[in-house]
Formats: C-alpha cells, sequence, structure tokens
C-alpha cells in the first residue's frame, strides 16, 4: 500500500511540476525552439529586460495590487467589526449574502458586470473610454473585499469580548480601545486577509481584462497580449523569474503561516482543556 | 457573540460598517443589475428580449468529420459543450485529487507540510502561464512528440481537440480540488476510524462509511471551486483547443471585443442563473444527505 501511495504521489507530482520545469528549462535555451534544447543561454533573459512594457506592466501590477491591498484590508476590517456587532439578524444575513457573491460568482461575470456598470456611467458623463486605473482598482478591491471579510470575522468571533470592554472600562475611548485590545488579537486574520488580497490581485486576470481600459497594463494582461502572438522564449524567462519570487514568497510567508496555526492549535487545546 | 449582545449600546458599529455597505450596494449589487439590464435591452436601451431569444434559437451549419452538414442551435451547443467539458474536468480532478489529498492527510506532518506547498506553488503561478505550458508541451513539434519520436514512437496530435482543453483545465485547477478536501481529512478524528475498525469494518468499508461522508463538505467546496472557474474559461480552450471551438466563457468574450455588450450581457445573465439553480441545487442534497438521516 505505503509503495503504491508513494508511486501516485510521485505521479501527481511529476504531472503538476513537468510543465513548470519544461518552461524553466527552454528560458535558458539559445534557439527559439521548444522541443529541442541547443545550448545555455541567457539572451532571453537580456530581452526580456529591454522590454520597456513588459517592465511597466510589473511596476502597474504591483502599484495595483499594493493600493487594492491597503484599501480593501481597511475598510474589510472595519466591516468585520461592525458585522460582528451587529444585533440584526436580517442585516447580518443581507451582509453576509453580499459577501457570498464576488466569491461564488464566476469571475467573467463579475467582470462583465463591473465593466457594464462603468461603461454606462462613462457614457453618462460623456466620457470616451471609461476604464482606466481607477475602474481596475475599485474591481480589485471589490474582490479582496471578501477575502479579509473571511479572515478577520472569524478571529474576532474568537477573540474575548471582555478584553475591548475592560479596555474602555480603564478609560480607553471605543477608538483606542480597538488599536489597543481589538487588532493585536486579530492581527493575524488582518495579515493572511491582506497577503492573500495582494496575491489575488497579482494573479487575477479575467477580472482585470474586463475592466482595464487601453492605457494601464498589468502584467497578465500583457501575458495575455504576449501570448496572443507567437511567443519568443522571452515568456519562459519572465514565468521563470515569475516562478522563483512566488517560491521565495511561499517559503516566507510559509514559516509564519505555520507558526500561525501552531498557535491557533495550541488556543483550541488549551479550551478543550477548560472544558473537561 | 454571547456577551457580545449586551456590550456597548453604542452605534459607533454602523459606522464601521457604513463604508463597505456603501462599497458593496455600489460594486456588487449595482453591477448584477447593471447585467439584467444590459440583457433585456437593446442598443438604445429599449426594453427588448431579443438578446435572450437569440441565445436560444440561433442556428448555424457545421460540418461533422465525415463531411455531412448538420444545422445546430450555435449558442445552445456551445453552452452544452461548456457543461461537458468542465463536468470531465471536475470529475478527473476529484478521481485524482481524492487520493492525493487522502495520502497528503495520512503523511507525517513534515511529508503534510511539503506537499502542501508543492500543491500550492503551480497555483500560484498565474493561469495564462501555466496554461501556455501546456500548449508548448502538446503541440503537434512540442515536448510530447518529441519525446515520443525519440522513443520512436508514433506522434500524437492532441493540440486542438477536447482532451487539450480537458488537459488544461485539469492542471489548471488541480489544486482547488485537492486543497479543501485535504483541509477536511486533516482535521478528522482518527479515533472515528480506529473506532470504525474495532467495529469490524474493513480498509474499503472504513473509506466508504466514515472517512467519505465526513470528507463530503470538502468534495463539494472542491467541485465547486473546479467547476465554476472551468465552466466560465475563456483562455484554456482558445489556446488549448486552438480557437476550434468555443466554450460559453469565449462567447462572452467575443461579443465584448465585437462591442455587443448587450448579447454578451445576455449570455453572462443565463450562465449565472444557470449556475445559481445549480449552486442551489447541490446545497439542497447535500444538507438532505447529511444531516437528513437514514441510512445513505
Amino acid at each position: 500500500m505505503k509503495t503504491i501511495s508513494r508511486i501516485y504521489t510521485a505521479l501527481i507530482f511529476i504531472f503538476l511540476f513537468a510543465p513548470i520545469v519544461i518552461l524553466l528549462v527552454f528560458s535558458f535555451n539559445e534557439a527559439k525552439s521548444l522541443s529541442v534544447f541547443s545550448g545555455f543561454s541567457l539572451k532571453w533573459y537580456r530581452e526580456l529586460f529591454r522590454d520597456e512594457a513588459t517592465l511597466s506592466s510589473v511596476k502597474n501590477t504591483l502599484l495595483l495590487a499594493t493600493s487594492a491591498m491597503v484599501i480593501s484590508t481597511v475598510i474589510g476590517t472595519a466591516a468585520s467589526v461592525g458585522i460582528q456587532r451587529l444585533r440584526s439578524k436580517f442585516y447580518r444575513s443581507v451582509m453576509n449574502t453580499v459577501t457570498d457573491i464576488p466569491m461564488t460568482n464566476p469571475d467573467i461575470i463579475t467582470g462583465i458586470s463591473l465593466m457594464l456598470m462603468f461603461v454606462f456611467v462613462g457614457r453618462l458623463f460623456g466620457a470616451g473610454t471609461s476604464l482606466n486605473f481607477w475602474t481596475m482598482l475599485i474591481a480589485h478591491v471589490t474582490f479582496c473585499l471578501p477575502y479579509i471579510i473571511l479572515q478577520v470575522l472569524p478571529k474576532l468571533q474568537q477573540m474575548d469580548p471582555a478584553l475591548p470592554e475592560a479596555a474602555m472600562d480603564l478609560g480607553c475611548t471605543p477608538l483606542r480601545a480597538f488599536f489597543k485590545a481589538t487588532l493585536p488579537e486579530i492581527m493575524p486574520g488582518v495579515i493572511t486577509g491582506a497577503i492573500m488580497a495582494f496575491t489575488l490581485s497579482l494573479d487575477d486576470f479575467v477580472i482585470s481584462y474586463f475592466t482595464s481600459g487601453n492605457g494601464f497594463q498589468t502584467l497578465p494582461i500583457r501575458i495575455y497580449n504576449m501570448t496572443k502572438k507567437t511567443v519568443t522564449p522571452k515568456m519562459y524567462a519572465l514565468s521563470t523569474i515569475i516562478f522563483f519570487v512566488i517560491l521565495a514568497l511561499l517559503l516566507l510567508t510559509n514559516l509564519t503561516n505555520n507558526d500561525d496555526a501552531r498557535r491557533m492549535k495550541e488556543a483550541r487545546r488549551n479550551q478543550n482543556q477548560t472544558k473537561t | 457573540m454571547k456577551q457580545s449582545v449586551q456590550f456597548r449600546k453604542g452605534r459607533g458599529h454602523h459606522l464601521l460598517l457604513a463604508p463597505y455597505s456603501v462599497w458593496s450596494a455600489l460594486f456588487i449589487v449595482v453591477p448584477l443589475v447593471f447585467i439584467a439590464y444590459y440583457a433585456f435591452t437593446d442598443n438604445n436601451f429599449a426594453f427588448t428580449t431579443e438578446n435572450i431569444t437569440r441565445f436560444f434559437t440561433t442556428k448555424s451549419n457545421v460540418t461533422a468529420a465525415d463531411g455531412s452538414v448538420s444545422e445546430v442551435r450555435t449558442y445552445l451547443l456551445i453552452f452544452m459543450r461548456s457543461l461537458k467539458l468542465s463536468v470531465i474536468s471536475t470529475a478527473l480532478c476529484l478521481l485524482l485529487g481524492y487520493p492525493t489529498a487522502y495520502i497528503m492527510a495520512r503523511s507525517s506532518d513534515r511529508a503534510q507540510k511539503i506537499m502542501l506547498t508543492l500543491i500550492m506553488i503551480p497555483m500560484w503561478m498565474n493561469f495564462l502561464i501555466r496554461t501556455y505550458a501546456w500548449m508548448t508541451i502538446l503541440q503537434d513539434t512540442g515536448i510530447l512528440n518529441g519525446l515520443l519520436s525519440s522513443l520512436h514512437l508514433p506522434n500524437i496530435h492532441i493540440i486542438g481537440t477536447e482532451s487539450a482543453v480537458v488537459i488544461g483545465m485539469v492542471y489548471d485547477y488541480f489544486p482547488y480540488m485537492v486543497l479543501p478536501i485535504y483541509s477536511i481529512m486533516a482535521k478528522m478524528d482518527v479515533r472515528l476510524l480506529e473506532a470504525a475498525r474495532d467495529l469490524g469494518c474493513n480498509g474499503v468499508s472504513v473509506l466508504r462509511r466514515v472517512i467519505f461522508p465526513l470528507s463530503l463538505p470538502g468534495v463539494l467546496s472542491g467541485i465547486t471551486m473546479v467547476l465554476i472557474p472551468s465552466i466560465s474559461t475563456f483562455y484554456i480552450s482558445q489556446k488549448l483547443g486552438s480557437g476550434k471551438f468555443f466554450l460559453i466563457g469565449d462567447a462572452i468574450e467575443g461579443q465584448y471585443i465585437a462591442n455587443n455588450l448587450h448579447f454578451a450581457a445576455a449570455m453572462a445573465f443565463i450562465l449565472m442563473l444557470i449556475l445559481l439553480v445549480c449552486m442551489y441545487l447541490m446545497k439542497y442534497f447535500t444538507n438532505r444527505h447529511l444531516y437528513g438521516g437514514g441510512e445513505a
């Protein structure tokens, strides 16, 4: 049984990584061929770094992802605190349903729906093209928000409600109590949510595709445009760099995440002990 | 929760919720209304059902492989094809992903962590890149055929077929199937499995009677997480299907490119309704299965 499951796992991981390995290897290929490796060369990397459009799209992507992350984290965290304290069951279930919509709808629908609204409103104001950086930012914040709320809300529910209360009894204003008592407690959720928002925004293609104008190009849209024509191994060089950046990020966040998971496990164990 | 009910009678939380309420009303709810609005209006924004009927009635001629020509309902055919390919891909993901998740959950802590990271790495690469990588593998002059030639085996033609699209979908969305199932299995109480064995279950019936029913919520969220993006995709079919056949996502994108927004909205509207009904039915049946009691 053990050998069968080992072989099975190995096959699955070969399936998952074969395409990536092939991209990595052929990004160093001297010739343009995608099936014959003719010699090691860095020429596709050199060409990539001469490609102004791609470089500026990287800058755009980072700008957009950072802005979307900051805005959605602030609005989402505030909203979570608000939802947590809602007394009206109706209002609460409305908020939950609305929050679910961008997560359950296919991306293409979210993208199309926002685009239709932007185009309609743009036409009202007589603008020729209504899609630009700001429409993309709105779209990205919109699809990031549910992830922040889903990460922060459980942390608020786990928190002892006596904590901010005690802070206020000791003379804190509600705002100060939030920053001094609540925020440190829910911080792991806020950070995980923010990281998720950042990566979702970096990675998004479909919604960006429908809400972006001609002027502002993010990296996924640039990749899309590059793959429309016949592709040079420049694409592979780009993918290789992205792969190593992701690998580094993943290893970094994994270290913090593991710590996080361990702490949660501990908390649960303590809870069980007090129960028995 | 219990204590927070009488906690601070202030109205501050409405203030905190206000930005999100306004945001979600403006950018989640209103845009959906716009889909319906565009779907039921013509270019001058006068009411019409023509966009909807066009989806169901447009006909075109297709030439089969043997040269015979037959008349089909274009968009219904496209929709059924999307449904077929995405259901096949979802089933394959489940078939391959369930054992993977099971093996992962039964491994040592260290191995679990490594495998989890390995599963997530491809997920973090943009799906355009992942799809493109498969294109270079499956091309007629690609790596797969290069490999076959060097082994003196006959080459295969796979790019531009439905199989190639299914491979792309399975590859792109495989982690979304494994992760939810794994996270449920990793939390499963081992004592339950031991109890089942003590009570006389063999390996297969432990799997059928204990592990599978308990993992059902993970399986369901895996199915929705694979089915929804694969039914609505528009890049995979263009690249791996060589643009030879359309999926519903391609049809919507095509109308968007052609600036035919009202018909694009109508198709998006229909797709959304169908998915909503599917999700509702799925939820209904699993709730009945999970909590309905009785021998399943």
